[in-house]
Formats: C-alpha cells, structure tokens, sequence
C-alpha cells in the first residue's frame, strides 16, 4: 500500500453485477419471472467491452466472470490496495438504456437492493451511488425517495449521455430530491445509446466513443448552467465521473465568453458560468488526460483556478494506470491532501457522518 | 476638467445619438427621454463603437423562465459581441467592478452661460439663441 495515499476516500469505483442471476432475488415476482420466461441474459452495455483493455486493468482481470465482480477482490485490490478509508461504488449496468420505464425502474431498485446487502452490509469501507430510472422523472424521485434513508447510499447515479440536456427541467424533480437528501448528483461517462455517442452521428470505433465523452461532459455542464440548474438548486452538488479534466479550464473559458456577449438569453445565469462551476460541480482524477510531465499537469490545475475540484478516484478496475500510481507525480502536498480527503468530503455531507 | 461643448441641443433630439472628439477621444453622446449621457467610445472588450451599439433594457431573473425588464433603453450593448454597459456608470453587466468603460458628465447649457464660458468650443460655433450639449473632460 503506498503511504501518500493512506486514508484517501475513492469517488469512483466499480462493483460490477456478476450476471442476471445475481439479481433475481431482487427483483419482484414478476419481473422475476419475465426475465426467465424472455431469456433476458444480462443488461450488457458496449460501453465497457468485456475485452477492451480499458474495462480491466490486466492485473486486475479475473480468471473467469466480470472484472470488479468479487467483493474479496474489490477489497483487496481496491480498498487495501490504495489504503481507501472509503469508496463510492458506481455501479454500471445496463438498466439506462433499457426503453421500458417499468423494467428499467424494477432493474433500478434490484440493483440497490443487491448493492446495499451483497456490498455495503458486507465491507463497511464502502459507499454506493443510487441507480435511478433516468427513463422516468417520477419513477427516478421515487427510488432516491426509497434510498435515500439508508445513509450509505451517497450519490445519485447519472450516464453523460442519456436521452436529453440534463438540465432540461423535466429532469429537475430529481435534482430537487437531490439536494433535499444532501446527495451529489453523480454524473458518469457511458451513454444509453439512445442518440448517437457524438453530436455529429454514430462513430465506426470504440475509441471514438470513449474520446466522445469528455464532449459528452462539456455539453452537460454546459446545459446544467444554462438552464439555470444551479440558480435553481444552489446546494446542488454535480460530480463529473471518469471524465477527465484538462478540458475544464478551456471550456470554461469559452462558456464564460459566450456569456458575456448573449446572457440576455439565459438571465438567470448572474454570474460567470466559471464561478458557478467552480462552487457546484466537482471532478474525479481518474483518468488523468494530461501528458505525463510534472509542469504540464501543474500549469493546468493552475489554470483550473481552484484547488477544491478534483477528487480522488482509482476507476478501479478501469485501467487508467498501472501500479499504485493512482495520483500524478508531482502534485503539491497540500494539494494531495485536499484531493485524496478534504475535497471528497465537502462533497459528499454523507462521508462524514460517521466520524461525527 | 473643463466643459466642452460638442453640439448643438437640437443636434441629438430624445433617442438620438452623436459620435464626437473631445480633447482627441471619441465619445458616443445619447439622448434618452431628453437626459443626456456620454461614453468612451471603445467597448473594453476589443474596442467596438459603442455609438452604433443598440439601447435595450436591464434583463434580470431571479428563477430560470420568469424575467425581469426594466431601466428601458438604458443599458447598450455592443454591436461586436454584445456585451452590456450602464449608460449611467459605464460598468458592464458581465463584471462591472472590472470591466467598465468611462463615463463622462453630459448636460444642456444655454446659449447665454455658453458664450459667458468658461466654456470650450472648439469646433461648434455658438449663439445666444440655442441650447447646446457639453462634455466635462
């Protein structure tokens, strides 16, 4: 376990669902049932192929079954291996992309049930995001509702790229839930694949869509700002998930200009969408875009204008680095200690619950 | 400081507008509702004439979808990229304590103090019978 990292609270690991038959005993009766009777094998997204060499981490792989499945391992390569006090589970399953608003609510509330008993009753280092049936507005209120008193459940758990502008109000029932429950809301790269993963159509390859998405992320906060979002929830925390951030500090500045010149459209935007930003919305560090050169990576957190944005995350078992090199060399050490445990927990009120 | 006299009053009637030089810098001289204003010339951003910008009012909102119209007519925005200045104070909308553009004290004067002085006038020929728009610079 590598010191500098003691105590660090990881915002963005993945707990995986093995397969279908983990679920079944979560589900109701009947979508028990319909799920056998249809044959329905998994919820399986191409957003993390099963092989690509970003899905695992090589020593993280297992012999058989779906990387981050095995809580053992979860515990030995996640927790003890980074020294984590604490890790917020973001658990990717299919059940976004799903068309049907009554299965994807069941499938919602199958997956926090198994993630509170099958996870955190069982490794008390562990946190877990509340996956909601973004299908439905009033179905996605009603499970942050029903999860929301369990006070492990810290976050709630958004794809970047779903059906519409995530700050189109139809959307802001679940923000309103949100805030109401002092939980972040998790905004994570993958798509439903409703639309094409780029503005521009369908790519042809697997490496264009995961580049995509950190114009997936733009287009988001881009949208949360101008909508007013923010005007309207001002405790609302957003943390960008996996979306790295270099892009930040060009987007912002380009926001913040076109601002300047047509905030008569949006007049609820009172201040520089920059400093709205800077007070709401949060980024886990995982994965670093940067070239791997300490002075790069220092210009650009100083163009960043804040030292309270970035989280720790390891994306465990994504493969954003090998080793132990979960943090870039280099950083300042207040720096770290602000990443890896000060940042995290003005984030997410619930984290400090316990030491209370 | 001293008071320039740049036009003639009837030069600029109500919701006119007159681009002059006043000890070599270009001031934009609006009349709004018969209150006479005047602004440098040069938007701070890149510099656009703010005498060809166009007058609208204060949009404001304190909740996404309702808005808030007042002070009509008071607020131009540029005609490069739309930013917004106070006619009043010259500050903009976007960060007013930083980014303002300098404003100068108009006012009307008969033609009577105008020819007593101590005015300048450099190039309006002045008389008695006419009111006249000064400059204080």
């Amino acid at each position: 376990m590598p010191s500098c990292l003691a105590g660090a609270i990881d915002c963005d690991i993945h707990p995986a669902v093995p397969g279908i038959a983990a679920l079944l005993p979560y589900l109701e009766e009947h979508w028990r049932e319909q799920v056998v009777t249809r044959g329905v094998d998994d919820l399986a997204s191409i957003s993390y192929p099963a092989n690509a060499p970003l899905t695992c981490r090589p020593d993280w792989r297992p012999e058989r079954g779906k990387p981050g499945s095995d809580l053992d391992r979860v515990r030995r390569e996640a927790l003890d291996g980074f020294g984590s006090s604490l890790a917020i589970a973001n658990c990717l399953y299919g059940v976004q992309l799903l068309f049907s608003e009554d299965l994807a609510a069941a499938f919602a509330r199958a997956v926090n049930d198994w993630m509170a008993r099958e996870w955190l009753d069982r490794e008390p280092r562990l946190r877990a995001s509340i996956v909601v049936p973004i299908q439905n507005t009033e179905m996605a209120v009603e499970e942050i509702e029903r999860c929301a008193p369990d006070r492990r459940f810290v976050q709630v758990l958004l794809l970047v790229m779903g059906d519409r502008p995530l700050g189109k109000r139809q959307y802001w029932p679940i923000y309103a839930a949100a805030e109401r429950h002092g939980l972040p809301i998790g905004i994570h790269a993958g798509s439903a694949y409703h639309n094409p993963p780029t503005p521009v159509g369908w790519p042809s390859y697997y490496t264009e869509d995961y580049v995509a998405q950190a114009q997936a992320f733009q287009t988001q906060l881009t949208s949360l700002v101008c909508e007013g979002v923010f005007t309207r929830f001002p405790a609302l925390k957003v943390v960008l998930l996996e979306s790295g951030f270099t892009w930040l500090p060009a987007h912002l500045w380009r926001l913040t200009k076109f601002w300047r010149g047509l905030r008569i459209e949006v007049p609820w935007v009172d201040r520089a969408p920059s400093d709205i930003v800077r007070e709401n919305v949060r980024l886990t560090l995982q994965p670093v875009d940067a070239p791997p050169d300490r002075d790069t990576l220092l210009r650009i957190l100083d163009h960043m204008q804040s030292d309270e944005l970035l989280l720790f995350s390891t994306d465990y078992p994504h493969w954003q680095f090998d080793g132990d090199a979960a943090l870039p060399e280099g950083l300042p050490e207040s720096l770290v200690r602000r990443i890896l445990i000060d940042n995290p927990r003005a984030t997410y009120a619930r984290l400090t619950e316990d030491a209370a | 400081m001293s008071r320039h006299v740049v036009a003639a009053a009837a030069e600029i009637p109500p919701g006119g507008r007159k681009l002059v030089t006043v000890r070599g810098r270009p001031v934009a001289i609006f009349n709004i509702g018969g209150e006479f204003f005047g602004l440098f010339n040069r938007c701070p951003h890149q510099g656009g004439s703010l005498c060809h910008g166009r007058l609208t009012g204060l949009l404001q909102s304190h909740e996404p979808g309702k808005f808030t119209y007042a002070r009509q007519g008071e607020i131009l925005r540029c005609p490069w990229h739309g930013w917004e200045f106070d006619i009043r104070t010259g500050q903009s909308y976007c960060e007013p304590e930083r980014i303002r553009t300098r404003a100068y004290p108009v006012a009307v004067a008969s033609g009577q103090t105008v020819v007593e002085g101590p005015y300048v006038a450099e190039t309006v020929p002045v008389s008695v019978e006419q009111d006249y728009v000064v400059v204080e610079m």
